[in-house]
């Protein structure tokens, strides 16, 4: 079997007594949208953190393209090409829209150590920006003060800055969180291009989201994988109906009775 | 379109015309008290400036910055009274070691944040502060007299006030436009984007620490050219000037000023060392009042000046965050 673009093995983590990450073994193929699942607090976003190296993992490793990454920092990692997007929206509130891709794509742009020139002059900064905020659909919103923009543009941006440091993966944490579903809607047909291109690693909530766009679908409770598979067996797996889909299941039922 | 002409380019306009003008004012009247007055407002202003490159810019509220003072002010005033007068070797010499001690400063205060950030530089500014007292070959807590400016062979002659003067505003005009350009330059927005969101820097592939510490060793050594002037300015150094409180007025005069643009921190300068000037003339006659109606002795009220500065320092930060600077833009942003 050939190595995924990303191959995570045994990753542990614990907060004292709890076990945020118990062993986890993962491979992700080139070009494959990988979704995670899972209740509040099966360590989903603790596995993110330590995929972009924000959190130390306690054992394991964790290998991005042949090499290992476990003990890069942050900005090596997204220097190699694994970029996250943020759940909790993570911008630059007293930036532009613009400035604030700008900024993403200046990150991949050799140093920084430039004291003279009008970066906000530089078309090397800003028309890759411009072509980020067209492919999540805010063109035209680009000299707008983020703090201005609503939560949906703000998640549209969020991923537009993970896109802007030319990634070749995206690691997506709960892009649609607090989205109504219109723009939810939006944000899947985004997320189905970008597939063609990217490997995407997915945390999401959205269940009709996860089944329409994953690839393979993992299963996380407790800080353990219970299944990893395809959604179609993901969705008949009976251990994952009872400690995850059941409750929704049973409310869908319901629904359609 | 930005439109040049607002209130506030104006206002900057005019307070540059003035300070251009200031000397010849003073050839005509001979009121030489109002050149040494603004002599030391741009020194300060130099310091005010550099400050806020770190704190306005980086957020990075450094609670020591008068430490760079001292120490630009000592590399002069020791070297003076070795007998090396040489400009070119006493000034150089201060930056190298100012922004050497920012290095030091900034490679382990910058790895805490907040209140540990605050209590790292001034921890450091005290350790220099002591030093200096301690040095009693130059003249301990006394303080120690220069008895020649810095010499540029006959190059500039710093002796000559008018001279002096207009190096002082040469250099804080240099000063503002060198931080204006690396404010908006790649690595002005590296530091600016690591003050709105630090993590969100790294996730984005930014190593924010190296820029933040050169960050600080460009503003350290800035604020070591202020001291190299005032310690020419004044023909004195003593440890007062890298006391904690001075470190504090500094931080008044950017927040008054503006710490939202470059050149705001020259208005906060203006401002307060003006009002330091003028508020115990001011407070004089009520002192003299209130002896009289209550017989209490308060002749030396006037020596607690900035009394009056607090409530004025408390009404900028409440009302008016941008301080003299953020006022003029609003104004002009309404006409």
């Amino acid at each position: 079997m050939p190595e995924g673009l990303l191959e995570i093995e045994g990753l542990s983590k614990r907060f004292g007594g709890v076990v945020a990450s118990d062993s986890i073994s993962l491979s992700v193929p080139k070009g494959e949208l990988h979704a995670i699942i899972g209740p509040n607090g099966a360590g989903k976003t603790t596995l993110i953190g330590q995929l972009a190296g924000e959190l130390a993992p306690d054992a394991g490793r964790i290998r991005f393209d042949g090499q290992d990454v476990t003990a890069l920092p942050t900005f090596r990692r997204s220097q190699l090409g694994l970029a996250r997007s943020f759940q909790i929206t993570s911008l630059f509130l007293d930036f532009t829209a613009l400035d604030n891709v700008a900024l993403a794509v200046q990150a991949h742009a050799g140093h920084s150590f430039h004291f003279w020139r009008d970066a906000r002059r530089e078309a090397a900064l800003r028309e890759p920006a411009r072509a980020a905020l067209a492919r999540v659909g805010l063109a035209g919103r680009g000299d707008v003060l983020v703090s201005k923009m609503s939560h949906g543009e703000h998640r549209q941006l969020e991923i537009a800055m993970a896109l802007a440091t030319t990634p070749r993966m995206l690691l997506l944490d709960e892009p649609m969180a607090g989205m109504g579903p219109e723009e939810s809607a939006r944000i899947v047909k985004m997320l189905r291009e970008l597939k063609r291109d990217l490997t995407i690693l997915l945390i999401e909530h959205d269940m009709e989201a996860v089944f329409a766009l994953a690839d393979r679908i993992t299963v996380l409770v407790y800080g353990r994988i219970i299944a990893s598979d395809r959604p179609e067996a993901i969705r008949a797996n009976q251990e994952v109906r009872q400690a995850y889909l059941g409750e929704q299941q049973a409310v869908q039922g319901v629904g359609h009775g | 379109m930005r439109a040049w002409l607002t209130p506030r380019n104006a206002f900057v306009a005019a307070l540059l015309a003035i300070l251009a003008l200031l000397p010849i004012y003073v050839a005509v009247t001979g009121n030489s008290f109002v050149m040494t007055l603004f002599t030391r407002i741009m020194i300060l202003a130099i310091a005010a400036v550099s400050l806020n490159l770190i704190m306005g810019f980086g957020g990075m509220v450094s609670f020591g910055h008068a430490a760079y003072l001292g120490i630009g002010g000592y590399v002069v005033g020791i070297l003076a009274k070795e007998g090396v007068t040489s400009g070119l070797v006493q000034w150089p010499l201060a930056l190298l070691l100012s922004g050497l001690f920012g290095l030091g400063v900034g490679a382990l205060s910058l790895r805490t944040r907040g209140v540990y950030f605050i209590m790292i530089t001034l921890a450091f500014a005290q350790m220099v502060y002591y030093i200096a007292n301690g040095l009693d070959r130059y003249g301990g807590d006394d303080g120690l007299t220069i008895h020649h400016r810095s010499e540029f062979g006959g190059l500039v002659n710093l002796s000559n006030r008018t001279v002096f003067y207009y190096l002082c505003l040469a250099l804080l005009l240099a000063c503002v436009y060198g931080v204006w350009r690396i404010v908006n330059s790649r690595f002005g927005q590296v530091i600016q984007g690591a003050r709105s969101n630090d993590r969100r820097m790294r996730a984005i592939g930014f190593p924010t620490f190296r820029y933040k510490l050169v960050c600080f060793v460009i503003a350290g050594v800035l604020c070591g050219l202020s001291g190299v002037l005032l310690a020419n300015h004044t023909y004195f150094i003593s440890p007062a000037l890298m006391h904690w409180t001075r470190s504090g007025d500094l931080i008044v005069m950017a927040v008054l000023g503006g710490m939202g643009s470059v050149f705001g921190p020259v208005f906060g300068a203006v401002a307060f060392l003006m009002l330091e000037e003028i508020l115990p003339p001011l407070i004089k006659p009520f002192a003299a009042l209130f002896t009289i109606l209550t017989g209490i002795d308060a002749s030396h009220a006037h020596e607690y000046w900035q009394l009056a500065l607090g409530p004025l320092f408390l009404l900028v930060v409440l009302f008016a965050r941008g301080g003299i600077d953020g006022l003029l833009l609003e104004s002009s942003r309404r006409a």
